[in-house]
């Protein structure tokens, strides 16, 4: 009785907060387009850009899901993966760039950044699950928790010590900067443009691979129940590895994405772009994928004119600067009202 | 020698000792089935067979050959399949993709097809309902999906754990003609019961367990007559 008294107070003061804060963000929508400071141009570089930064969310947020899905577990050290592909991927460009053969060879280039970055991502992710997690399968839902925390800063330590603690600026590909031009004074950024489609199209592949392919099928199979999908002859140790690698890969092509978009690397960079990812994993309905991928364009979008359209009406100095604040209340928010995500429920314990 | 020689099997659950040295076996072609109450270790029992538990001592012996080294997932490609208690349909699958499961060792596309078809001569109600999530079938479709789904995998033998379990007594009826029809195919049928009577009915032999052992051993027709198998799992006084 005392308990459920103290919850339901929890939950009224709760819902008073989720709804000072909707009308927060009516009230100051509305002044905001009310005052009609900002152009439709520049709304559209906002949604464009947020669309750009939300593909990269939801291809690292894929590969929390990915993990959840059939581990149960939440891979925190997933960020320093997406980190470590993009760090070593910044070697390669660097050296590329020195050498000249970026120039010459963009695409040729490019391509090759990625194969790196994805092939360091995924054998770091093959060596953490082998390490760290497997011998801990069978253990209490909070410990890989732990040791999955654990690795995440072991990781951001090595890469700390081994290439030091300053921000490192990213080559300047000129083969991906400039904006292309569409109707009227409306224009693209074709980086904004390349980190979509190449975001649609890993996507789109593993849409595909996971749906028809043989290994897809048993990913799926294993997310459901280990022991009877044992029975049918799958090796559950090799799809959770590949689960792995399928996840790290994606972190990894998003590496690379996020410092063509942002053009810096450093140690840390992973935390924040994880921690948001987290964010449209769970947005999504964790362990779900298309909700990831949802999750992820929507967060990007959200962050990108939540803090213009939202606070700008209501005189708040330099917006801008709360977008995290912003992608983090929201985080919150779905934890308290909707634990299971936009669409939800799909991953329900119980079993017919 | 038999097909599937169990000998002096004990398992453990951590420190619950759940088969206390259990021994049986079964000859190519037979019906055999194992009966005992709630907890009596039947469950326990075919998954030792299928490798997911492995016992502390005793061998599973299948055509001679030790299964001791093999793991859960390699045990199937030795031709034993199982339908699990509850019956354990991936629940977010389709009927389809479910028999392409049961099918994953296989790797001749032909046989694929060709098991593929018997199972919807077997059952032409998963025909209909092949692209459907299996989680939204009736328990008896479910059941037809687990039993179609082990017989994909091209079993030498099949066990089968309870699967009349939940099921209105014309699916009962219904199950177990197609367990009789598979055997007459030529699969050898472990099958875990609690109904006794109609276990009884199409196997052979059977084996009565209780907490871990095997009180019992005879043919079908013997064990029917039996007074204590009577009163305990036949209902009769
Ligand atoms: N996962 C487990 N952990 C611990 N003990 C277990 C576990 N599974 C089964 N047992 C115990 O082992 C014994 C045998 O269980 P088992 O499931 O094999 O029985 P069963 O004959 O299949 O019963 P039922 O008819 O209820 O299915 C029981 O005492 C049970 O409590
Ligand atoms: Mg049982």
């Amino acid at each position: 009785m005392q308990s459920l008294k103290r919850f339901s107070w929890t939950d009224v003061f709760m819902w008073v907060v989720g709804a000072a804060l909707l009308t927060l963000i009516v009230v100051g929508s509305y002044l905001t387009l009310q005052q009609g400071k900002y152009t439709t141009v520049q709304w559209f570089d906002l949604a464009v850009f947020g669309l750009a930064q939300g593909s990269v969310y939801a291809l690292i947020a894929l590969g929390y899901t990915l993990v959840y899905g059939i581990l149960r577990m939440i891979n925190f050290a997933h960020s320093e993966i997406f980190m470590s592909g993009a760090y070593i991927g910044f070697f390669v460009a660097t050296s590329m760039q020195r050498s000249g053969f970026l120039r010459e060879n963009p695409v040729l280039g490019i391509v090759f950044i990625f194969l790196t970055a994805m092939t360091t991502s995924a054998i770091l992710a093959i060596l953490l699950e082998r390490i760290a997690y497997r011998p801990l399968r069978g253990a209490p839902r909070l410990v890989p928790l732990i040791t999955a925390i654990g690795a995440s800063f072991f990781l951001q330590y090595t890469f700390r010590g081994l290439f030091g603690t300053q921000n490192r600026a990213y080559p300047e590909i000129d083969f991906i900067r400039g904006a292309i031009p569409l109707f009227g004074s409306f224009q693209i950024q074709k980086i904004q443009l390349i980190v979509i489609i190449a975001a649609a199209l890993m996507m789109a592949a593993l849409a595909f691979f996971v749906q028809y392919t043989k290994t897809g099928k048993a990913m799926r199979a294993v997310s459901e129940d280990k022991s009877v999908a044992a029975l049918m002859g799958i090796d559950v140790d090799k799809i959770i590895v590949r689960t792995f690698v399928i996840g790290a890969s994606l972190a990894g092509a998003a590496g690379v994405l996020y410092c063509f978009m942002f053009r810096i690397v450093t140690f840390y960079m992973g935390f924040i772009p994880g921690l948001k990812a987290f964010t449209a994993a769970v947005l999504g309905g964790i362990g779900n994928p298309p909700g990831a991928m949802l999750g992820g364009l929507f967060l990007g979008i959200f962050e990108s004119l939540g803090p213009t359209l939202f606070l700008d009406g209501l005189g708040i100095p330099a917006p801008y600067q709360l977008k995290d604040v912003i992608a983090f209340t929201m985080l919150v928010m779905i934890l308290i009202f909707r634990p299971t995500g936009i669409l939800g429920e799909r991953l329900s314990k119980t079993k017919a | 020698m038999a097909l599937l020689e169990i000998d002096n099997i004990h398992t453990y659950y951590g420190n619950i000792h759940a088969l206390k040295g259990i021994s049986l076996n079964i000859e190519k072609g037979e019906i055999v089935t194992l009966i005992g109450a709630n907890g009596a270790g039947k469950t326990t029992t075919l998954r030792t067979i299928s490798g997911l538990l492995k016992p502390r001592e005793g061998t599973v012996k299948l055509n001679g050959e030790d299964l001791a080294q093999y793991k859960a997932h390699e045990v199937v490609y030795k031709g034993i399949s199982m339908v699990p208690e509850g019956r354990g349909v991936f629940a977010r699958l389709t009927v389809t993709e479910n028999l392409e499961m049961g099918a994953y060792s296989r790797s001749d596309k032909a046989e694929i097809q060709r098991n593929m078809e018997r199972v919807f001569t077997l059952f032409p109600r998963l025909k209909e309902r092949r692209t459907q999530v299996a989680g939204t079938l009736s328990g008896g479709e479910q059941q037809m999906v687990a039993t179609g789904r082990a017989l994909m995998a091209s079993p030498s033998i099949l066990l089968m754990d309870e699967p009349s379990m939940g099921l209105a007594p014309v699916l009962v009826e219904l199950i177990f003609d197609i367990i009789q029809q598979i055997n007459k195919e030529g699969t050898t049928i472990l099958l875990v019961e609690q109904n006794a009577l109609m276990a009884l009915g199409i196997a052979s032999r059977g084996y009565v367990l209780q907490t871990g052992q095997i009180v019992l051993s005879d043919s079908a027709e013997n064990l029917k007559k039996n007074p204590t198998v009577q009163k305990a799992y036949l209902g009769m006084e």
